[in-house]
């Protein structure tokens, strides 16, 4: 049974359809790049998973089970967890706090084991140097890492990740990848929107390709960037297609 | 001699200001309520004491046991119906509900209780003082309450800053859809921080009526008063609103001091003289 089935799922906002149709699964323990030109409803999609946006039409089943009517903190806990594109720490706490909150009532632990996962999670993302500071002083890089952390801490089974590579330089894109096989390493699906298409082809099992709403193209990456549908898609956009010569992975 | 006394009875007036200000700064701070019908719940909560403490048998002072958990519940369920109602659709709109609701309150209250001034009656507790010296005399009741808001600001601040629960009400203070990706649910929170508010309402509200003559249209300057003291002491700050209740509560004495008269003035001009050198309040940092 996989993971996460979005079944015939569509939602419009006034006239603007951004998801049509849209029907995929995911299975335990895979990772999945999703790719599509700006507004091709990657975001929203993401929304309609983790429970931000209520679909118009469908079905989106977690584990076997419909969550169409559970709420963003519910699917949290079934073990959904997301992070955002422009990350949104909670300025005020200290990076710690923001981790503990997560494992606290994310992953519903207590006492010590609630401290262990944060610890934990805050390593995973190496920020334990910058635990104690006030998450709003953090730049760009640390705050994708903790906007990673947080998720971690939740004890997700699916990761939602959107956008953690966007305005990153290539040895930081590089280290965030890192970051996210390591996760997947231990079972848990990944879902990863990305612009940034190399560093999706470098370790995707699965891409996904999303315009207008609808799914285009869904297979093996360089099957997909190499689908002419994908590439009509694309056409004069900002896609980043891998060089030749590039190695698919293993 | 006078001007210390003036300057004691009124850090003892502050104290009894920051209690009634602190649910106000509460519910701002967290959701974003700018609760109108802030003074008018403290009336109810004296008469609710009134109504239902002589059925009771017990003496006045356990209206505070009766009716602060009532606030509390209430507090909870008011939020989860119509404020969290009127929240979704806008913060303005949570300005003209609660308006609307102090326009009901006072007009039930009046249709009910008549508008006659009532007080809720503790015998010689209320007049129980002792003398500093031949000038100063400290009234034990005043003091008690100082101490209370003292204490519930205290404890607001250390549950805030320390608890799970606080943490996650600060979480969701910050960014409620954020939030949620925490596991929290920001409406149950909202209810919590909304009883935890009332719940000092009551207690306010009580004191309130001890202390002086109240009726239904006390509301509105209590009210004042309590806005006065969070935006001296600043929005967002527990401790800002202590301090900007006792700034409040000297100015008014020492404005009585000059002229009886000036006492309300007094207060006033400090508000506008804080909000003119430092909109943000003594102790308030960022904006929110």
């Amino acid at each position: 049974m996989a993971l996460l089935q979005l079944d015939a799922v569509g939602k419009r906002f006034g006239q603007v359809v951004v998801a049509e149709n849209v029907s995929l699964t995911v299975e335990a323990g895979a990772l999945v790049g999703v790719v599509g030109p700006n507004g091709a409803g990657k975001t929203t999609l993401f929304g309609i998973v983790s429970g931000d946006v209520r679909p118009d039409k469908g079905r989106v089943l977690f584990d076997g089970r419909v969550v169409n009517r559970l709420g963003a903190a519910a699917r949290c806990r079934l073990g959904i967890g997301r992070t955002y594109q422009v990350p949104r720490p909670f300025g005020g706490m200290t990076v710690y706090e923001n981790v503990l909150l997560a494992a606290q009532h994310g992953a519903g632990l207590r006492g010590r084991d609630s401290l262990d996962r944060a610890a934990d999670a805050l390593e995973r993302a190496q920020l334990v140097a910058v635990a104690n500071r006030p998450a709003e002083t953090l730049g760009l890089l640390q705050r994708k890492r903790l906007e990673m952390a947080r998720a971690l801490a939740t004890r997700p089974r699916l990761l939602l990740l959107d956008e953690v590579a966007g305005g990153l330089t290539d040895p930081e894109v590089a280290e965030l990848t890192g970051i996210v096989q390591s996760v997947q390493a231990e079972g848990v699906a990944i879902v990863w929107i990305e612009h940034v298409v190399r560093a999706l082809v470098a370790c995707v099992d699965r891409l996904v390709c999303l315009a207008g709403g609808g799914i285009v193209a869904d297979g093996e990456a360089h099957a997909v960037l190499a689908d002419p549908a994908v590439r009509e898609v694309y056409l004069g956009a900002d896609i980043e297609t891998p060089t030749v010569g590039s190695e698919a992975p293993a | 001699m006078q001007w210390v006394n003036a300057i004691v009875q009124g850090m003892v007036t502050g104290g009894f200001y920051a209690l009634f200000a602190c649910g106000l700064s509460l519910l701002f701070g967290v959701m974003g309520i700018i609760n109108l019908a802030h003074g008018d719940l403290a009336i109810i909560a004296a008469y609710v004491a009134i109504t239902l403490v002589p059925a009771t048998h017990l003496p006045m002072v356990w209206g505070f046991v009766v009716v602060v958990p009532i606030f509390a519940v209430g507090g909870y369920v008011l939020q989860r119906t119509l404020l969290q109602a009127s929240l979704d659709r806008s913060p303005f709109t949570t300005l003209l509900v609660t308006f609307g609701l102090s326009v009901i309150i006072e007009n039930v209250l009046l249709e009910v209780f008549s508008a006659n001034g009532q007080s809720i009656s503790i015998g010689t507790l209320i007049t129980n003082s002792f003398a500093l010296n031949n000038v100063i005399t400290i009234s034990w009741f005043s003091l008690t309450v100082l101490g209370v808001a003292v204490a519930v600001l205290g404890a607001l601040q250390l549950f805030l800053s320390r608890s799970r629960t606080g943490r996650l009400i600060r979480a969701v203070a910050d960014d409620r859809e954020a939030a949620q990706l925490s596991g929290a649910n920001y409406r149950h929170l909202f209810g919590v921080a909304a009883a935890i508010a009332f719940a000092t309402v009551a207690l306010a509200g009580l004191s309130y009526g001890m202390l002086t003559e109240f009726a239904p249209t006390s509301g509105v300057t209590t009210l004042l008063f309590a806005f006065e003291a969070v935006v001296i002491g600043g929005i967002g700050s527990l401790w800002g609103t202590l301090v900007g209740g006792i700034v409040l509560g000297v100015a008014q004495q020492l404005g009585a001091q000059i002229n009886p008269a000036y006492q309300i003035l007094a207060g006033n001009l400090v508000f506008l003289a804080v909000l003119a050198v430092r909109p943000r309040g003594l102790f308030g940092l960022r904006t929110a």
